[in-house]
């Protein structure tokens, strides 16, 4: 296989010797030699071509496709791949339109540019929300087909024959009914100056020969044989690597600093007072280690009181029953008179449920290699937002953005964490001190006890019923912290955090008089993050608990209970229904053994899950998992399924143990013994089904995760009568 | 000095004697294949062969490696195991991030080399030390099947 993923620490570094004295050069991007083409697209609703011909050389690469005059077809990735598949997705959908065979391309790592490379949903260069599909589904395909536009023309000028005389077909374009062609490399000069085609037209589904097709992970070899290159495996001519100690309550500042002991271990550098945090630099890690055990740190946190869970669930109690936290409540959604049609009701249910504290926790812990000279500064991570990173490291530096060089990698597991650059940011101020390249790597205790936390939710739902049992008032008040605000506060509209009440303003079963609303409340110390399946794993663990709730009060049967409420939603019906056929749904189970279902819209996808539980002696173990999947359009089914696969594993982690708890301020969790990840001998047997779709394509990398929770809850009340209103379920039942 | 036989090659280091096996690799002989997720022997991500034996080299000290040989994902493909467990991964479209796969292959390979034919309950046995984060276990068991087989 001629695949090769550019190495992008060494693209483009170069080491020159200037009488006598190393010096480093940065040569800006990958420059092919001669004359070739280049065709740019911004992926963003407007399609803006151009061809670009001249000395490339001197080219930052800015575009998705780049053709040599040797032939070598460069596919650039904007999106940053942390297990998603992205980097065999998103060039399948160049691909397809280009006519390249996908085993002769090289992919290549786009640089941090906005104006090149912003996600048309998100409107940044962000990889994130299950977006990238969604976003680049028409852009990508556009960027191809024009490119294969040009190369037929320059053939057709070639031959003196009619462009439509002329295919394209494996990196070759032809001339019907004759042997006559040429490669790309052969026409890549003559292509760069022809005119673009205003307008191309895409190839309808049934002439795909990619896309829907199982193609496998382009960089799958790699990842199976040590020699993908992620963030933490940076290494770069006198390199030296830095861990850091960071303040154990946030806020809190070095009071008293004693480093002789670090400094005097063979192997420190250096000892860098940060303010909030320490690092040591050393020649390895484990001297860095070592450097970071030796400090004597004296702490101060006077910027709040530090709490317990017990202030914190209280704070969250009382904001959510008086409407009042941090902020005061503020309305998502308000139709009909919710009031009058609960007090007229015939019947009324209310329950309150909580969801924990998560931390992301990436096998990868966070790291970031930084270089800072005179007029440039290199940042070599993973990340899934380049263009924050290069915007916080000209702040930090005082250079311009311009000047900051984001050289992004193959990301070891994200889920989220990965939109704050926290680590970048630190990695920055310590190479700022210093005149080589600093490579920070956090421990896992500091990556767990320094997350960007999944907020606590604190949720209060009220129906008023009729005499069927179904609902006919609806009250959802989401209590929690905002994470839109630390993070993207010019999203938020008079206090309203669309996250927070993400899926619960639109319940597929809301009656015509509903309220939905949301009060702020934040936790001292505590950061809110995104976590896979963001305002969706949250409300979908709500709204699915309460319809289930309600199907019981009723004595209906939770599916048949959905069916009927469902009504006007066909392709959540679709799921339910595919679902609850695959699973044999009212089938007589063992003793003990119990069904829960799922069904929720999210990311432009449909997806139904059953879990099958057994519950014995106050443990409980999942058995088996039956997804029903709507997504639309299948770019590739088996890298679909994978996402559905492990979105369930990792929210079913989350459902059964996750929980970070805080004591004086403190993360009570350090490692993976007290934050306890699934197993495989803990794993149930997952079925994934898609839904035959000509829908446009949704996202797929969250929604496998949001919908597992309440599955898995409804399941365990299913068999056992017992409900549980409050992740995670060990807290109530052991699982195993 | 500490003597170590990695991949069969012979390195002379000057770490402390404490330095675990890990670091050694990454940080200075620069094989970076091996990974850290953990640094306590909890998640698998760091997983190497001592003399065939899984070992977690992020807790086991270079002192403890010497006159023992160390096998890395680097070599692992050089073995008859190693290489159709590989190929098995490929066909079976295993990974995701990738990043405890290297583990996940070490200590696979570990398992098929004393057992031709593990059921579930040995694959679980063998396999439990080893987190990935992603969720790929269900490939990961296919594809040992697949490998023992093969």
């Amino acid at each position: 296989m001629n695949f090769k993923l550019n190495n992008p620490e060494t693209d483009g570094v170069e080491l020159l010797t200037d009488k006598g004295i190393s010096r480093r050069r940065f040569l800006i991007g990958s420059a092919g030699a001669g004359a070739g083409l280049l065709v740019g697209f911004a992926v963003s609703h407007k399609l803006l071509a151009g061809v670009i011909n001249g000395d490339e050389a001197t080219f930052i690469p800015n575009a998705f496709i780049r053709i040599s005059t040797s032939g070598d077809v460069t596919l650039i990735v904007s999106k940053a791949e942390m297990g998603q598949s992205v980097y065999t997705s998103l060039p399948m959908l160049i691909a397809e339109e280009l006519e390249v065979e996908l085993d002769k391309v090289t992919l290549e790592h786009a640089p941090a540019d906005d104006s090149k490379y912003a996600d048309p949903i998100l409107g940044a260069q962000v990889t994130g929300a299950s977006t990238s599909i969604r976003g680049a589904w028409e852009p990508l395909r556009q960027a191809g087909a024009v490119a294969r536009e040009v190369l037929i023309a320059a053939a057709a000028k070639e031959w003196s024959v009619n462009a439509s005389e002329c295919y394209a077909e494996n990196g070759v374009v032809k001339l019907t009914n004759s042997d006559r062609q040429f490669t790309y490399g052969e026409l890549a000069e003559k292509a760069a100056s022809m005119p673009v085609p205003e307008k191309v037209t895409l190839k309808k589904p049934e002439d795909f020969k990619l896309i829907g097709k199982p193609i496998k992970r382009l960089d799958g070899k790699e990842k199976g044989n040590g020699t993908a290159h992620y963030g933490i495996d940076v290494d770069l001519p006198d390199m030296k690597i830095a861990t850091i100690a960071m303040t154990p309550i946030l806020g809190g500042k070095v009071k008293k600093l004693n480093t002789p002991k670090a400094k005097a271990i063979k192997g420190v550098v250096e000892v860098i007072d940060m303010g909030d945090s320490v690092a040591v630099i050393a020649t390895d890690m484990w001297t860095a280690k070592q450097g970071i055990a030796a400090l004597e740190i004296e702490w101060t946190h006077d910027k709040f009181k530090p709490q317990n869970m017990e202030d914190i669930i209280a704070e969250l109690d009382k904001a959510s029953k008086t409407g009042s936290g941090t902020a005061k409540a503020v309305i998502a959604r308000n139709d009909g008179d919710f009031s009058k049609a609960y007090s007229e009701a015939s019947d009324t249910f209310e329950a309150v449920y909580q969801m924990p504290f998560l931390a992301h926790s990436p096998i990868e812990p966070m790291n970031a290699t930084a270089l800072v000279q005179k007029d440039r500064c290199d940042i070599w991570a993973g990340t899934q937002v380049p263009t924050i990173a290069q915007g916080h490291a000209a702040e930090i530096t005082g250079l311009p953005a311009s000047q900051i060089f984001v050289h992004n990698h193959q990301i070891g597991g994200a889920f989220g964490r990965r939109l704050d650059v926290d680590f970048i940011d630190q990695a920055v101020r310590i190479a700022k001190q210093v005149n080589y390249p600093v490579k920070l790597v956090w421990t896992r205790e500091e990556d767990m006890q320094n997350d960007v936390y999944r907020p606590y939710y604190y949720d209060h739902l009220k129906a008023g019923l009729n005499d069927k049992g179904e609902p006919v008032a609806w009250h959802h008040r989401v209590t929690g912290a905002s994470i839109m605000l630390r993070w993207i506060p010019s999203l938020v509209k008079d206090g309203l955090d669309t996250d927070a009440v993400e899926l619960a303003q639109n319940p597929f079963y809301a009656p015509e008089n509903i309220l939905v609303d949301y009060v702020r409340q934040e936790t001292n110390g505590m950061r809110p993050g995104w976590w896979r399946g963001v305002g969706a794993t949250h409300n979908a663990f709500m709204v699915e608990s309460f319809i289930d709730e309600l199907a019981h009060r009723a004595s209906v049967d939770p599916v048949t209970y959905r069916r009927n409420l469902l009504k006007h939603h066909p392709r959540a019906l679709g799921v339910l229904e595919l679902c609850a056929k695959k699973v044999d749904w009212g089938k007589k189970l063992p003793a003990n053994h119990g069904l829960g279902i799922s069904v929720f819209e999210g990311f432009g996808t449909y997806l139904a899950q059953v879990a099958e539980v057994k519950v014995e002696d106050d443990e409980v173990k999942v058995i088996r998992v039956v997804a029903a999947v709507d997504c639309g359009m299948v770019i590739n089914p088996n890298h679909v399924v994978a996402q559905i696969e492990g979105g369930i594993v990792y929210g079913l982690t989350a459902a059964l143990w996750g929980e970070i708890t805080i004591e004086n301020g403190v993360i009570n969790q350090k490692n993976f013994d007290t934050y306890q990840l699934l197993r495989m001998n803990q794993l149930p047997n997952i079925e994934v089904h898609l839904v035959k779709s000509a829908e446009a394509p949704g996202g797929i990398g969250e929604p496998g995760t949001a919908g597992i929770a309440p599955a898995v809850t409804n399941a365990i009340y299913a068999a056992s009568k017992k409900r549980i209103r409050e992740l995670p379920v060990s807290k109530h039942l052991d699982a195993y | 000095m500490i003597e170590l036989k990695v991949n069969g090659k012979p390195y002379q280091l000057d770490v402390a004697e404490d330095m675990p096996i890990l670091w050694a690799l990454r940080d200075v002989i620069k094989l970076t294949g091996t990974k850290f997720g953990c640094g306590a022997a909890l998640c698998g991500a760091c997983t190497i062969h001592l003399d065939g034996t899984p070992t977690r080299s992020c807790v086991t000290p270079v002192s403890y490696a010497q006159g023992k040989n160390i096998t890395t994902i680097e070599s692992i493909g050089e073995t008859e195991v190693g290489q159709k467990l590989q190929n098995a991964w490929h066909e079976l479209d295993v990974v995701q991030c990738g990043y405890c796969q290297s583990g996940q292959i070490m200590s696979a390979a570990a398992l098929l080399s004393n057992n031709k034919s593990p059921s579930d309950e040995d694959i679980d046995n063998a396999m439990s030390g080893n987190v990935c984060r992603c969720g790929t276990y269900s490939r990961i068991r296919e594809a040992i099947k697949q490998a023992a087989k093969a």
